[in-house]
C-alpha cells in the first residue's frame, strides 16, 4: 500500500514539474531557440534552400508544429462562422488548415538566404497567459527590417502560438473574409472541399517535381 | 458567363505575352466591367468587387508577361551592392515625402529625422545610394499621404485594384496622386531620364517581391481576395505605425477590440515589407 501511494507520489510530481518545466520556458525564449535550432539547419541544408518541398515540412512538423494551437488558429481564421461547425467538421478543418499553413511556411523557409533574425526581450508579469513575441528580420536590400510576431498563449503544455503576423498582416485572419464568404455560398462543408482541393493540388504540384 | 471564366480568359489573353495581347486587354476591360458587374459577394469594403476582379488579372497577366520577367532578371544580372544602392536611391527620394507626411501627421521628431536623412544620405552616401543615415541610428519610416488622411480619420472607402499600380483604396488613390506631387523623379524634364528612373524603381520594387510570390501561391485558396485582405491589414497596420488595436473575433459575434499587449515595445514594429505590401506594390 506504502509502495502504490509512494509511486502515485512519484508519478505525480513527476507529472507536476513536467508540467512545470514546460511553462518555465517563457515565450520569446522559445521563440528564440526554435529559431535558432531551426534556421541552422535550413543553413545547412542545400535541399531545402532549392525548394525540396518534403524536406522542409519535416522539419516543420517535427521541430515547429509542437509549438502551435492548430484548434485556436482555425478558429480564429474562421471567425465568427466557428460555431456553425459540429466538432467532426472543426477537427477536419483544423487538419487541412494545418496542411495549408505547412506547405505556406515550408516555401517561405526555402526562401530563406541568411536574413538576421533578431528577437526582442519580453517583460512579462507571472499572471499574464497572453503574449506578443516580436521579432525582426533584417534583409540584405532594404534599409528597413520586417516586423514578424508570434501571438502566444499560455497552456498546460507550455506557450503555444495561436496567431503570426508578418508586417502587421496576420496569416491567420487574413483567412477570414475567404472563409466567411465560402460559408455563406457552400456551406462548412464546402470549405472543407475548398481546402481539401487546394491542399490536393498543391500536393500534386510537389509530386510532379 | 460566368465572372470566373471571364477571369481565366483574361488571364489566358495575358500570358500571350505580346503588345497585342496588352491591346486585347485593354478592351477587355470593358467587356469585363459589363459582364462582371454583379458578381460581389457582399463584402461591405469591396462594392466593386467584379471590377477589382478584373482589372487584379489584366495587372496579374501583365506582371507575368512583362513586370516579373525583367525583374527576375534584374534580380538575376545586378550584383547585391549595386541592387542596394538603386533601392537605398529611391528610398532616399522617398524620405523626403515622408518627412512631409509625418509633419502633416505631427510626428515633428520623426519629420526632422527625416529631413535629417535626406541631407546625410544625399552628401555624406553620395546622392542617396548608401543609407548612411541608418547606420548611424537615424531609422528610416514608411509614411504617405493616404496613411496621413487615414490619420487624419478619414475613411479608406472601396477598396479599388488601379490598372497597372495595383490594390488601392479611394483614399488612398488620392494620397497616390498627393505623392507624385511631391516626389520630385515624374517631374524631371527629361523624358527618357525621367521615364528610365520610373521604370527602374518600379523593377526595384518588383524585384523585392520576387520572394513572396511562391508564398503567397502556396498560402492563397483565392489570390485576389488574399491579396485584398493582406493589404487591408497593411495598410491599417501602417497608419498605426505597426500597433494597431487588434481585432479579435474568435468565435463571438461581435469584435473584441483589444488595445496592444504592451505597449513600451510598440515603436518597434513598423515593417517596411510584408506580403501586404507585396499586393501594393507588386504592380507599381
Amino acid at each position: 500500500m506504502k509502495l502504490v501511494t509512494g509511486i502515485l507520489i512519484l508519478a505525480s510530481s513527476i507529472a507536476f514539474s513536467a508540467k512545470l518545466g514546460a511553462q518555465e520556458i517563457a515565450p520569446d525564449t522559445l521563440i528564440r531557440n526554435v529559431s535558432n535550432e531551426v534556421l541552422d539547419i535550413v543553413r545547412k541544408d542545400k535541399d531545402i534552400q532549392a525548394g525540396h518541398t518534403s524536406k522542409a515540412i519535416d522539419l516543420i512538423e517535427s521541430k515547429v508544429l509542437p509549438h502551435f494551437n492548430f484548434m485556436r488558429m482555425t478558429q480564429l481564421a474562421v471567425g465568427k462562422d466557428w460555431r456553425q461547425a459540429n466538432s467532426e467538421q472543426q477537427k477536419t478543418l483544423a487538419n487541412e488548415f494545418h496542411t495549408l499553413l505547412v506547405r505556406t511556411y515550408s516555401k517561405a523557409l526555402s526562401e530563406y538566404r541568411n536574413e538576421k533574425i533578431t528577437i526582442k526581450a519580453l517583460t512579462l508579469k507571472p499572471e499574464d497567459t497572453d503574449a506578443r513575441v516580436r521579432t525582426e528580420i533584417s534583409q540584405a536590400n532594404s534599409g528597413k527590417p520586417i516586423g514578424l510576431d508570434y501571438y502566444m498563449e499560455k497552456s498546460a503544455s507550455g506557450w503555444k502560438v495561436y496567431d503570426i503576423e508578418i508586417g502587421g498582416v496576420s496569416l491567420i485572419t487574413n483567412y477570414r473574409e475567404t472563409f466567411g464568404s465560402e460559408i455563406r455560398r457552400s456551406g462548412v462543408d464546402g470549405l472543407i472541399k475548398l481546402l481539401q482541393s487546394k491542399n490536393q493540388s498543391a500536393e500534386g504540384a510537389t509530386a510532379k517535381k | 458567363m460566368k465572372p470566373s471564366s471571364v477571369v481565366q480568359t483574361m488571364l489566358k489573353i495575358g500570358s500571350r505575352r505580346s503588345v497585342e495581347s496588352v491591346r486585347g486587354m485593354l478592351g477587355a476591360i470593358g467587356v469585363a466591367l459589363v459582364l462582371t458587374g454583379c458578381a460581389t459577394s457582399g463584402n461591405p469594403k469591396d462594392p466593386i468587387e467584379g471590377f477589382n476582379r478584373a482589372m487584379f488579372a489584366i495587372n496579374d497577366g501583365v506582371d507575368q508577361a512583362v513586370i516579373r520577367p525583367v525583374a527576375v532578371g534584374y534580380d538575376t544580372v545586378m550584383p547585391s551592392p549595386l541592387k542596394k544602392g538603386v533601392t537605398n536611391f529611391f528610398g532616399n527620394i522617398a524620405d523626403l515625402f515622408i518627412g512631409v507626411n509625418n509633419l502633416l501627421q505631427g510626428k515633428v521628431s520623426n519629420g526632422v529625422s527625416d529631413f535629417g536623412r535626406v541631407l546625410v544620405n544625399s552628401t555624406v552616401g553620395l546622392l542617396g545610394l548608401i543609407d548612411v543615415a541608418s547606420d548611424i541610428g537615424m531609422e528610416k519610416h514608411n509614411e504617405d499621404f493616404g496613411q496621413t488622411f487615414g490619420r487624419w480619420g478619414i475613411d479608406s472607402g472601396a477598396y479599388v485594384v488601379l490598372p497597372l499600380l495595383g490594390p488601392s483604396t479611394v483614399r488612398d488613390t488620392v494620397g497616390l496622386i498627393a505623392d507624385s506631387k511631391t516626389n520630385p523623379v515624374p517631374h524631371i524634364d527629361d523624358v527618357s531620364v525621367r521615364n528610365s528612373l520610373l521604370a527602374l524603381s518600379l523593377i526595384d520594387k518588383r524585384a523585392s517581391f520576387l520572394a513572396a510570390d511562391k508564398v503567397v501561391e502556396a498560402a492563397a485558396l483565392d489570390k485576389y481576395s488574399y491579396i485584398r485582405d493582406a493589404h487591408l491589414q497593411r495598410r491599417r497596420n501602417l497608419i498605426f505605425d505597426g500597433n494597431p488595436p487588434r481585432e479579435r473575433d474568435d468565435s463571438a459575434s461581435t469584435f473584441d477590440v483589444d488595445v496592444g499587449h504592451d505597449t513600451t515595445l510598440a515603436q518597434h514594429t513598423d515593417a517596411d515589407l510584408s506580403i501586404g505590401e507585396v499586393a501594393t506594390t507588386a504592380y507599381k
